[in-house]
């Protein structure tokens, strides 16, 4: 606990801490988490913060994500150019969001992020598609996904427009108490 | 829950904004057959050299769209001769909201709209939030005048400026944030953090943000006096988060229960984390034992009895024996006020002061607070997990949830992956051949036989029940006997009784689960509970019989070979608790292990047992109520379950790892851990507290020994302090008037539950009428939903409309749009809120 460590300065560990959902030891551990990941690019020192971002493949290949179906849907939504590019901050945000601590609201608003495929803001049938063909490993017939795909339109649209906006997204996992409790990813 | 509306096209043209929002019927019909109209009459395929050319005009932050542009031969297939029609068969043929007939202009608009650019555009982000901040900044200085009414964050168009001007959004965004940052530095620290923790925004914005607002109010509290009391404020809270944190990373088993939800998901995590729970609750009690009880007497221990056993291995299984003397048991407590301790090698009494202790109010006063501050922690534990699972509504969308909730990004493992695939796929085509229609050969006769074969079953579940019940009572009841005829109790012979109930608790919920088995239930949580059910009927019968047998039975004999009936009961129940974890390490074995080994090497299965969540959860909860039941009785009883509670930590652990895989049926983790924390509040813990309750008020204590001997009740030591305060000091006598009015008489406690049941009700009633407000608001947002189609289509027909005039009267028809714009809003304002 007395070691002084030279990777951020305290006002840096500080604004973590204030941030995110995270303490000051899980910010050190989550740098050497990223860090390992490829130490040839990551420096060690970010006292001056350096712009420094790791390619999508070195980060889905994280025992955590890898064998997660919807992992490049998760880091793409976490990062600034939507192109699966993380810098220090953005997989610090994706870790604290997907911690045990985050509310309900928050998750929900990623959660809408990540099953959103084509990135419109809607979960259109195309999008809920592609999700039930991730979850069952396309182990459901195509007249299985297509009904799937209705019903779940049918329970969840609220105003009719065939397609979920995020209110609608976010009605149903009101109702889902077990949302919390796994879209959690312990790092 | 999309319905189609139908319309009567009788009404005549009316202009919109002209007619009162009473009569809304006209202005709808009015809308649909001038749509009708225009469309009917104008090509539409006009608008389709817009497409590209629109796309590029869009800002790169809304394209919301995925531009698919089809060519224009479908539609002219799909026009066919359009006379009058109803509108389901006008939203069939050619959906008005269609994206690839919107112009640019039209487009643009859309895609700025408040509930497109929810979570995605950072603009709408920093002003909803700054809404959010300056209503809790509202809700902090509590004016109830100005205090919104607003209980869900969820994004609202309350919340946002109607206005969907984008064009000088760079200036927008910088004065809310301006004003995000006043709001968030005018809130206290705590709310602060929980509002940006809480923002969807990236980290460096939150950064930046955190940094402004901490700027300022370092400006502003240089120029103020700074406040000891804030000062002071600020110590403790930065304090506490030090402690949080500390305690945060010092949690406890973490790399093991991340490689168990790794591996299995979180079902079988939540049987770990109850276990943890348990744990908590136990260390709790023994601290507090410890320090009030067992330390003052272990440091003042009194005079030896001449008949003091040495120590042979058998105690460690019996409890009996050397034990028996010991602070471990509620005799060896003394029953006056500890301020000298008896030197055993000298057999004299010291003659050292040491500070006086009254030991029996001590005992008395500990017991209660203990049980009253775990039923506390225990009903705020239950309510907040209950407030988490309880939905209000009836829960339609089951598969909307199973698509979206029921993933489980925890698991790791890539075989536990596919197994959660298959079991995603496997419940999925359940929900769907439960949605289609069954068709039976008879279905009345198909039900009556399923009505017979569970009666049936129910029927043989509780008659061995009553059986084995039946069977403790009468074994009970001899065993009782034979040692009252043998003089003193012989060591081994105690176990017999403990070594039954383990047994029948093993082998009975085998006999449930062959019995649901041949039932063979259609929906799995169906068959969760009726399985719940069973087991739980069969352990409070057990427990209640054994508590008749020792409350009952022993307590008020009076034989000669008990001398202190307080002592035996706890030694039983150490016995109990001893010999139930031999039974769980026995069935881990065999259950477990040698079954895995059977089933790969004899009948070559890939299966591996699975582990079973439910019945290893009640066999925790079993294992509590014998420590709470035993707390009064042995003092370090807690210690003892906190010792079978690591060991049994381990051992299931490994087991599982090794031998089992994730259950096959699905396990709704939140609502099963709310049943499960309602089981320890309610039959676990309000039995035992109401069995200690009852042996501290109407049974006689033991004369030779413990801290209440001599006295009529245990209750009686209070009633005897209250007594000597009121004589010591004549003041506090109504005090004491007081409280023996309030506990001796019961019509308190009637009003008392009567109160807390007109609570219930009032309750009950807010419930209800929230279900009301519920479907109420579903209708709401249907006629919003259909509000939005029909503005939708009056937009673009009045841009088809202008588009033909002139290409350099665009921007002009776009201030005019966004003129028309407010009006729109001002009618839709008003209809909101008519």
């Amino acid at each position: 606990m007395g070691n002084k460590q030279t990777i951020f300065t305290d006002e840096q560990l500080d604004a973590y801490q204030d941030c995110t959902f995270f303490t000051r030891k899980e910010i050190l551990r989550l740098h050497g988490r990223y860090h390992e990941l490829a130490p040839h690019l990551v420096p060690m020192d970010y006292t001056n913060e350096p712009d420094c971002k790791l390619p999508l493949a070195l980060i889905v290949d994280m025992p955590e994500l890898k064998e997660n179906p919807f992992r490049s849907r998760i880091v793409e939504s976490f990062s600034e150019d939507g192109m699966g590019n993380l810098s220090f901050n953005e997989f610090v945000d994706m870790f604290s969001v997907l911690s045990e601590m985050a509310p309900r609201e928050l998750k929900a608003i990623y959660a809408f992020k990540i099953y959103d495929f084509n990135v419109d803001n809607y979960l259109c049938k195309e999008d809920l598609e592609k999700t039930l063909n991730k979850l069952t490993k396309e182990e459901l017939t195509s007249e299985e996904v297509e009904l799937v795909c209705e019903k779940t339109i049918d329970e969840a649209d609220l105003d009719g427009d065939n397609k979920l906006s995020y209110s609608d997204f976010e009605n149903m996992i009101s109702r889902a108490p077990d949302f919390l409790s796994t879209f959690h990813i312990r790092i | 829950m999309a319905r189609s509306v139908n319309f009567d096209l009788n009404h005549p043209l009316i202009e919109y904004g002209l007619e009162s929002p009473a009569d809304e019927e006209g202005v709808h019909d009015s809308f649909n057959q001038l749509i009708a109209e225009q469309s009917q009459n104008e090509e539409m395929f006009d608008t389709f050299d817009q497409g590209p050319l629109g796309r590029r005009e869009l800002d790169k932050e809304h394209q919301d769209f995925v531009y698919t542009s089809s060519p224009p031969h479908t539609f002219r297939e799909r026009e066919p001769d359009r006379g009058e029609y109803e509108l389901e068969e006008y939203g069939e043929q050619t959906d008005p909201l269609i994206p690839e007939r919107w112009s640019s202009d039209t487009l643009k608009i859309l895609s700025s709209m408040p509930s497109r650019t929810i979570g995605r555009n950072r603009g709408a982000i920093i002003s909803q939030y700054c809404n959010k901040t300056l209503q809790l900044r509202r809700r902090r200085q509590s004016k109830p005048a100005d205090r919104v009414f607003s209980r869900s964050s969820r994004p609202s168009i309350r919340a946002y400026d109607l206005e969907a001007d984008t064009t000088d959004s760079e200036s927008r965004d910088l004065t809310k944030q301006d004003q995000l940052v006043n709001n968030l530095q005018n809130l206290s620290a705590s709310d602060r953090e929980r509002m940006l923790r809480g923002m969807p925004l990236c980290l460096t914005v939150k950064k930046k943000l955190r940094e402004l607002a901490s700027q300022k109010e370092k400006q502003t509290r240089s120029s103020s006096r700074i406040n000891c009391c804030s000062h002071f404020k600020l110590c403790i809270i930065k304090s506490w988060y030090t402690w949080s944190s500390f305690i945060h990373s010092r949690q406890m088993w973490k790399v093991p229960l991340k490689r168990v939800s790794g591996r299995f998901g979180t079902g079988v995590l939540s049987y770990f984390l109850f276990l943890k729970t348990l744990l908590f609750f136990n260390v709790f009690l023994f601290l507090v034992m410890g320090t009030f009880l067992v330390l003052p007497q272990a440091v003042y221990p009194p005079e030896v009895p001449a008949n003091r056993r040495s120590f042979s291995g058998l105690e460690l299984l019996t409890g009996a024996g050397y034990f028996s003397d010991t602070v471990m048991y509620y005799g060896y407590y003394c029953n006056y006020t500890l301020h000298r301790n008896y030197n055993s090698s000298t057999q004299a009494w010291s003659t050292v002061k040491l500070p006086s202790y009254n030991m029996p109010l001590a005992y008395f006063f500990t017991i209660g607070m203990a049980f009253f501050i775990t039923c506390i922690i225990l009903v705020y534990s239950m309510s907040k997990s209950f407030g988490q699972s309880f939905r209000i509504d009836k829960s339609y969308s089951i598969l909307a949830i199973k698509t979206f909730c029921s993933w489980d990004f925890r698991v790791i493992k890539k075989n536990s992956i596919k197994l959660l695939s298959e079991n995603i796929c496997t419940q999925l085509k359940e929900l769907l051949g439960e949605l289609k229609p069954k068709h039976g050969r008879n279905p009345w006769l198909e039900r009556l036989r399923r009505l017979m074969v569970h009666c049936l079953a129910w029927l043989m579940c509780v008659a061995v029940t009553t059986g084995c019940v039946i069977g403790i009572y009468y074994f009970s009841d001899y065993m009782h006997i034979e040692n009252q005829k043998q003089g003193a109790a012989q060591e081994a012979s105690l176990l017999a009784l403990p070594v039954l109930v383990s047994l029948i608790n093993l082998l009975l919920p085998g006999l449930f689960n062959f019995a649901a088995w041949v039932e063979d239930y259609i929906s799995p949580s169906v068959r969760t509970y009726v399985g719940l059910s069973r087991n739980l009927m069969l352990k409070v019968s057990v427990l209640g019989v054994l508590c008749y047998h020792w409350l009952g039975r022993i307590a008020t004999d009076g034989t000669d070979y008990i001398k202190c009936w307080e002592s035996f009961v706890g030694q039983e129940l150490y016995r109990f608790l001893i010999v139930d974890f031999i039974f769980t390490l026995l069935d881990t074995l065999f259950g477990e292990l040698l079954w895995r080994l059977f089933s790969d090497k004899i009948l070559k299965r890939q299966r591996k047992p699975e582990f079973d969540i439910a019945k290893n959860v009640l066999d925790l909860i079993y294992g509590q109520t014998l420590a709470w039941l035993g707390v009064l009785f042995s003092p370090l009883l807690p210690a003892v379950q906190i010792l079978k509670l690591l060991l049994l930590f381990y051992i299931k652990m490994s087991s599982v790892m090794m031998n089992c895989q994730a259950p096959r049926r699905p396990y709704r983790v939140s609502q099963m851990t709310t049943i499960f924390i309602t089981l320890l509040c309610f039959p676990s813990f309000l039995g035992s507290s109401v069995c200690v309750t009852y042996a501290m008020w109407s049974i006689k204590p033991s004369e030779s020994c413990g801290p209440f001997r001599r006295l009529q009740t245990m209750l009686k030591a209070g009633k005897q302090w209250m007594k000597q305060l009121a004589e010591e000091n004549a003041s506090l006598s109504p005090l004491a008037s007081a409280h023996a009015y309030l506990v001796e008489n019961p019509l308190f406690l009637f009003v008392g539950a009567g109160i807390f049941l007109i609570v219930i009700y009032f309750h009950s009633q807010v419930l209800d009428g929230q279900r009301k407000i519920i479907t109420l608001l579903q209708e709401h947002i249907k006629n919003e939903g259909e509000d939005k189609k029909f503005l939708i289509t009056r937009l673009q027909s009045i841009h088809e409309q202008k588009r033909p005039s002139a290409r350099k009267l665009t921007n002009q028809d776009s201030t005019e749009l966004q003129e028309d714009k407010p009006q729109f809003s001002n009618y839709y304002g008003s209809s909101t809120s008519g």
